[in-house]
Order: structure tokens, then C-alpha cells, then sequence
């Protein structure tokens, strides 16, 4: 079976370009020729040194003793925490500003909900000379505060965006409105594997190295290449989705994504999508969408602010619908526990939303020589303030 | 295709109004009166709005509607029961404007049969691209006689602009520049060498301009280089406030009448 999207950007019946013709001039240009560049021997080149040189890469594939014997099988932590900002997000951003810069764009958007795409994205932007203005939801704003800090000291323009539940997804409309007004100059770095095709595959493929590393780290470490299982947190999916790529047609090895429960699936405060949601439109690709019965996207709830938006890209939708990938989900509270227990028992403080991925450990009934593969999306430093709230909480 | 977008266009050729506002703005149940009057004070065509909780080609009047009249309970449910004897009252040509999903879920087949059953005559679904227009629906919009209109922007390249006009039996819903909806329509160089290069194409289809016509003067300059204008931000604008709604819709129309109708 393939998993991989169509020359129109569809995932099974997932993905397409639902877009306004005000942004069909730029989608068409980079659905006419993302393939060409970024397959190039000179983009990859330079792509493949900025990954290694730059941000750190490859990450490390960690063995964890301690999990392995609490979990009573084989753990790997694919520490993507480690890249330079602090998780996954660069390597979709370093290959979507080397695109921008072929195509000659002046200016970048990015809209942002945890704040670690806005500084992975304002980072290469500094380091590329282009002006750089990043949309974030003002809740978003309020409780990941170091990292907007963070893109003002890079040089980026950060704007709270007010509208809606005032998060990732309204972050999003306010990008692509941007776009609308600034189609010449401008470039817009999606962040996830969402959005009007070419975006959920492009981003995919940038995140890909994740499961590429996976793949000859685990040969050298175990003399196998395919884990029995690969654990990764979604947002919109994209370092699910670089977790899962290089696995997609092993079906041996098992797919886990783990969605955000919020303070429970039925609770209505939840971002659990494949549970809650239908076939929908938002943001230019046809995907699972949290929504009311006349189509009205209803405002997600999510403890984590990356994992906090009502749908998830257009490849999750058909890795659900096909059964290639198991869904779970892991509540706020599951995720605090998880990321404290990998604290004290590892020294390692992931971030809130690789929390939830850590929290399926506990799901999950392993045998004793079950490779596990769980992907440690980014690091917990701009989360202190949820995690300190919860811990005083609790004591 | 005959509908009544088709005869207006063919029986007035310049200076078309056309209105937009949002249903259930500002209040849930104004929907019926604001055409009603609307229509007395002179629009020769009315766009209806089917508000969306995620409006990413408006600009902050619409999207401010959409929420007022999300929060109100608007649906295109209860549009639909609300507009169900309005050809009762209203014979100008009226037209559907919202964005897919919502319409998608309601059903396309569904949508197009009850807009058939309530004479409406066409939709804009800016979200809605060309190409699937082309494949899925099509065939269904034209067995109930709707008019899907296209846009085109300053960015739309001619062949393109020679595709949405071959598959156009209504107009063409011309954007002024490149922006969302609300943003004040310039009138300089650059956008009225975008009005003549498209007037100077010679299609098939007539074009509305939109996007930007606020007032008298932006809609007399719009109204040279096409059929006529569509104004939308301006007149949501106009619809707030505390008078009754018929005072609001018909001192806003006299801007564009040289004689009041009352
Ligand atoms: C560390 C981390 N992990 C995961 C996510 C969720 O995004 P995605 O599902 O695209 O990987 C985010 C988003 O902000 C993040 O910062």
C-alpha cells in the first residue's frame, strides 16, 4: 500500500488544495516545483551540511536503561530534543528557508503554537537576512513566554493574534491571510504537515531524516533496522510523520501516534482529533477536523500548546482511516506524569507535547524483546512554568 | 443556463450593485428584512454570507460578523428556513457566499437542491478550487441551475482567467487587489492596469469588481472598468449600531442613489 501522497497531494482521500484563489498563484508555483528543488543535488547538499553543521544533527538514538526495565522492553529515545531550538522543527525550517531563498522571497511568516516552530523558524531567518514575522495565538503568547522572548532576541516580529480560541489555529488563519495580502515578497514556513498540498508532503520529507537516522542508528545499535514500535506525539503530525516516514511500508513495525487528550476525550476540553473529528476543510487540505454538526471548527483544548489544533495533517487522516498507525491519546495530567518520571528517572525534561508520546509507554503491553522507538520531540525548558503550576498542584 | 444572475447581466450591462452581508448579523432573524430592503433601495444583487468559524479570506469586519452570527445560532439550516418565502418579496438575483466545509457538511447535493427549492441563484465558495469545481460538482450545480462564480486576482495568470471564464455562467467576482476582504481598494497604477488588461481580454463572462468598494467613488471608478461592484465590508460596517435594521440598510443605499427612494 502506498502511504504517500498522490502528484495532487492526496493521502487516500485526505489532502488536496482547498484553497482561495488569492493563494493559488503561490501554491501553484510550489506545487510545480518543490519536487525539482529540493530532490537537486545542490539543495540536498547544502540541506544535509545546515542539518549536520548547524543544527546538531544527527540526533542521538538513546538507550534508556531505566525505562526499558520499568517498561519491560527495549527503549530508544530519538532525542530530537537536542537539535539546536530545542526539537524537531528546525530541520522542516532550514529546508523550507533554503526553498525560499531559490525562489527568490524576501519575507517570512510562520505562524506558531508552542512557540518552538516560530523560533526554529525566526533562527534560520536571522541567519538568512530575511525579515521574519511569526502569528501567535495570545494564549499561546501567555504561556510560552521564553520562547517568544526568544524570537524577539532573533529579530523577529511576533503578533498575538486575538481572533478565535486565540491559538495555533487562529495563528494559522492570521498567516494565511498575511499571504493573502503579501503574495509577491512572501514566503509562509508551515510548521507541521498540514495545509494545501505541496505543504503536508514537503514538510513530511524535510522531517523524514528523523526515521532515516532511525533506521541506520538501530542497525549499528541492535543489528536490526525496524523497531517493532515507533512512538510519536501529534499536533498536525510532523515529527510523527518524520518518525513514521522511513517506516511507512514496514508493516511490521507498528505506527503508534498519540494525540492530546486534554482533561479527557469526552470532557469537551480535548484535541483528541481522530476520536472527535470528521472529514472536513480546514486550513487547504481535506483531513480529520474537530467540528460541530453544520461544519463550524470547534476550539480544541490541549494543555500543550503545540498539540493544542482541532485537525491533524491529511497523512495522519489516512494512516487512521487505513489502520497503518494506532491512535491513542494521553491527557494533560498522563502527559505531566510522564514527563516528570522521564525527569527524575533520565535527567531529561521533555517538552509538555513529547510528554504525551512518553505517556503511551503506559498504554501499551510490550513484550520483553520489543524494540521501542519513542521520538523525544523537543525539550521541556519552555514548559517550566505549566510544569511548576502542576507540581505545586499536586504536592 | 438561465437564472436570474444570468438576466440581470444580460439586461443591465453596467453599474450593477451588488451587496454583501453576513446572515444573522447583527441580529439572527434580520437576514430576510436587510434583502427585503435592500432590494427596495436599488441592489440589483444580493450576496448572503454563511458565516464560518475560520474565514481566512476576510478581513476583520467579516470575520467579526461571522462570529456575531455564529454566536447567534446562524446555520445554513436555518438560513435555508429563513429565506423560505423570499422570492415571495425579492426578485433581484441572490447569491450564497460562505466557505466549503460548512457546505460540505450540509451536503453539496443536498445544498444545491435546497438553494434551488429557495431560488437561489448562485454561490461563491472561495475555497473551493477550479479544479474540483470542475470534476465533483459541476454537474450537479448546473442540474439545479446555480451559478458558482470564480474569482480572479491581479495574480491569476490569463490562461487561467481563460479557464474560470469558460467554466463561468454567471459572472466573474473580479478582487481588486491582492488582499482579504476590507482592505481599502487603492486606486493607483498598478490596479487600474490590472482592470484594463482585464477589459482588454474581451471575455465571455461579465466581471464585478470586489473587495474594497466602500463608497460612491470607489464604486464609480470600479464601475468603468467592469459591469459594476460588490460591497461588502462597508455596508457589514453600516449594519452595526442601534437603529432599526431597514434605517441602516436604507441610509447607507442613499450613498449610492442620486434620489432617496422614501
Ligand atoms: C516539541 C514539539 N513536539 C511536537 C509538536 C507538535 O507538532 P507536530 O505534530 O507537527 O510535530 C510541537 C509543536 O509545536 C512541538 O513544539
Amino acid at each position: 500500500m502506498n502511504y504517500q501522497s498522490d502528484e495532487k497531494g492526496y493521502y487516500g482521500t485526505f489532502g488536496g488544495a482547498f484553497i482561495p484563489e488569492m493563494m493559488q498563484q503561490n501554491i501553484s508555483q510550489l506545487q510545480s516545483c518543490y519536487i525539482e528543488i529540493i530532490e537537486s543535488d545542490s539543495f540536498k547538499e547544502e540541506f544535509k551540511t545546515l542539518l549536520s553543521d548547524y543544527a546538531g544533527r544527527p540526533s542521538p538514538l538513546y538507550y534508556s536503561d531505566r525505562l526499558s526495565d520499568h517498561y519491560k522492553a527495549h527503549i530508544y529515545l530519538k532525542r530530537e530534543d537536542l537539535n539546536h531550538t530545542g526539537s524537531h522543527k528546525i530541520n522542516n525550517t532550514i529546508g523550507q528557508i533554503l526553498l525560499a531563498k531559490r525562489l527568490g522571497k524576501t519575507r517570512i511568516i510562520a505562524e506558531t503554537g508552542a512557540g518552538q516552530h516560530g523560533v526554529a523558524t525566526a533562527t534560520v531567518c536571522a541567519r538568512a537576512g530575511l525579515e521574519c514575522i511569526v502569528y501567535m495565538g495570545a494564549v499561546d503568547v501567555a504561556r510560552q513566554s521564553p520562547n517568544v522572548e526568544k524570537m524577539k532576541m532573533l529579530g523577529a516580529e511576533v503578533r498575538p493574534v486575538q481572533s478565535g480560541s486565540k491559538t495555533l489555529k487562529d495563528a494559522t488563519n492570521e498567516a494565511i491571510r498575511d499571504w493573502i495580502n503579501n503574495p509577491v515578497d512572501t514566503h509562509y514556513i508551515i510548521g507541521s504537515v498540514v495545509g494545501p498540498h505541496p505543504y503536508p508532503d514537503m514538510v513530511a520529507r524535510f522531517q523524514s531524516v528523523i526515521s532515516e537516522e532511525i533506521r541506520i542508528q538501530l542497525k549499528e545499535k541492535t543489528g536490526r533496522e525496524t523497531p517493532d514500535y515507533v512512538i510519536a506525539c501529534v499536533g498536525g503530525g510532523s515529527n510523527a510523520a518524520g518518525s513514521f516516514y522511513h517506516f511507512l511500508n514496514n508493516p511490521e513495525v507498528k505506527l503508534i501516534a498519540v494525540e492530546a487528550g486534554g482533561k479527557g476525550v469526552d470532557t469537551g476540553e480535548s484535541a483528541a482529533t481522530t476520536q472527535l473529528g470528521r472529514p472536513g476543510i480546514l486550513h487547504g487540505s481535506r483531513s480529520l477536523l474537530m467540528q460541530t454538526a453544520d461544519g463550524q471548527v470547534i476550539e480544541p483544548y490541549s494543555i500543550s500548546a503545540g498539540l493544542d489544533y482541532p485537525g491533524i495533517g491529511p497523512m495522519h487522516a489516512n494512516l487512521f482511516k487505513t489502520h497503518r498507525a494506532q491512535f491513542l491519546s494521553a491527557t494533560d495530567d498522563q502527559a505531566l506524569k510522564a514527563a516528570l518520571y522521564l525527569s527524575q528517572k533520565e535527567g531529561i525534561i521533555p517538552a509538555l507535547e513529547s510528554a504525551h508520546a512518553l505517556a503511551a509507554l503506559e498504554m501499551i503491553e510490550f513484550k520483553p524483546d520489543d524494540v521501542v522507538v519513542v521520538n523525544v520531540s523537543g525539550r521541556g525548558d519552555k514548559d517550566m512554568e505549566t510544569f511548576l503550576k502542576y507540581f505545586q498542584s499536586v504536592k | 443556463m438561465e437564472n436570474r444572475i444570468t438576466s440581470l447581466l444580460h439586461q443591465k450591462g453596467e453599474n450593477i450593485l451588488s451587496i454583501y452581508f453576513t446572515a444573522g448579523y447583527p441580529e439572527l432573524n434580520d437576514t430576510k428584512r436587510i434583502i427585503e430592503e435592500l432590494e427596495r433601495c436599488g441592489a440589483d444583487l444580493i450576496e448572503i454570507g454563511m458565516p464560518f468559524s475560520d474565514p481566512v479570506a476576510d478581513g476583520p469586519v467579516i470575520q467579526h460578523s461571522s462570529e456575531v452570527a455564529l454566536s447567534n445560532g446562524m446555520t445554513i439550516n436555518l438560513l435555508f428556513e429563513q429565506l423560505k418565502e423570499i422570492r415571495k418579496t425579492v426578485s433581484v438575483p441572490l447569491i450564497l457566499m460562505g466557505y466549503l466545509n460548512p457546505v460540505m457538511q450540509f451536503g453539496i447535493e443536498e445544498f444545491c437542491l435546497k438553494c434551488k427549492e429557495t431560488g437561489i441563484d448562485g454561490t461563491i465558495i472561495p475555497d473551493l478550487p477550479l479544479e474540483v469545481y470542475q470534476e465533483e460538482y459541476k454537474e450537479i450545480f448546473e442540474k439545479y441551475s446555480l451559478s458558482n462564480i470564480f474569482l480572479i486576482t491581479p495574480q491569476t495568470p490569463e490562461q487561467r482567467i481563460r479557464m474560470i471564464d469558460l467554466l463561468s455562467n454567471g459572472f466573474i467576482y473580479m478582487v481588486s487587489s491582492s488582499s482579504t476582504t476590507g482592505v481599502k481598494e487603492s486606486g493607483d497604477n498598478e490596479q487600474i492596469a490590472y482592470f484594463e488588461r482585464i477589459r482588454s481580454m474581451n471575455l465571455r463572462s461579465k466581471q464585478l469588481i470586489g473587495f474594497g468598494i466602500s463608497d460612491k467613488a470607489s464604486f464609480e471608478r470600479a464601475a468603468q472598468y467592469a459591469s459594476g461592484a460588490i460591497i461588502g465590508s462597508a455596508f457589514v460596517t453600516a449594519l452595526a449600531g442601534e437603529m432599526p435594521i431597514e434605517h441602516k440598510v436604507n441610509a447607507f443605499m442613499l450613498k449610492f442613489l442620486k434620489t432617496s427612494i422614501i
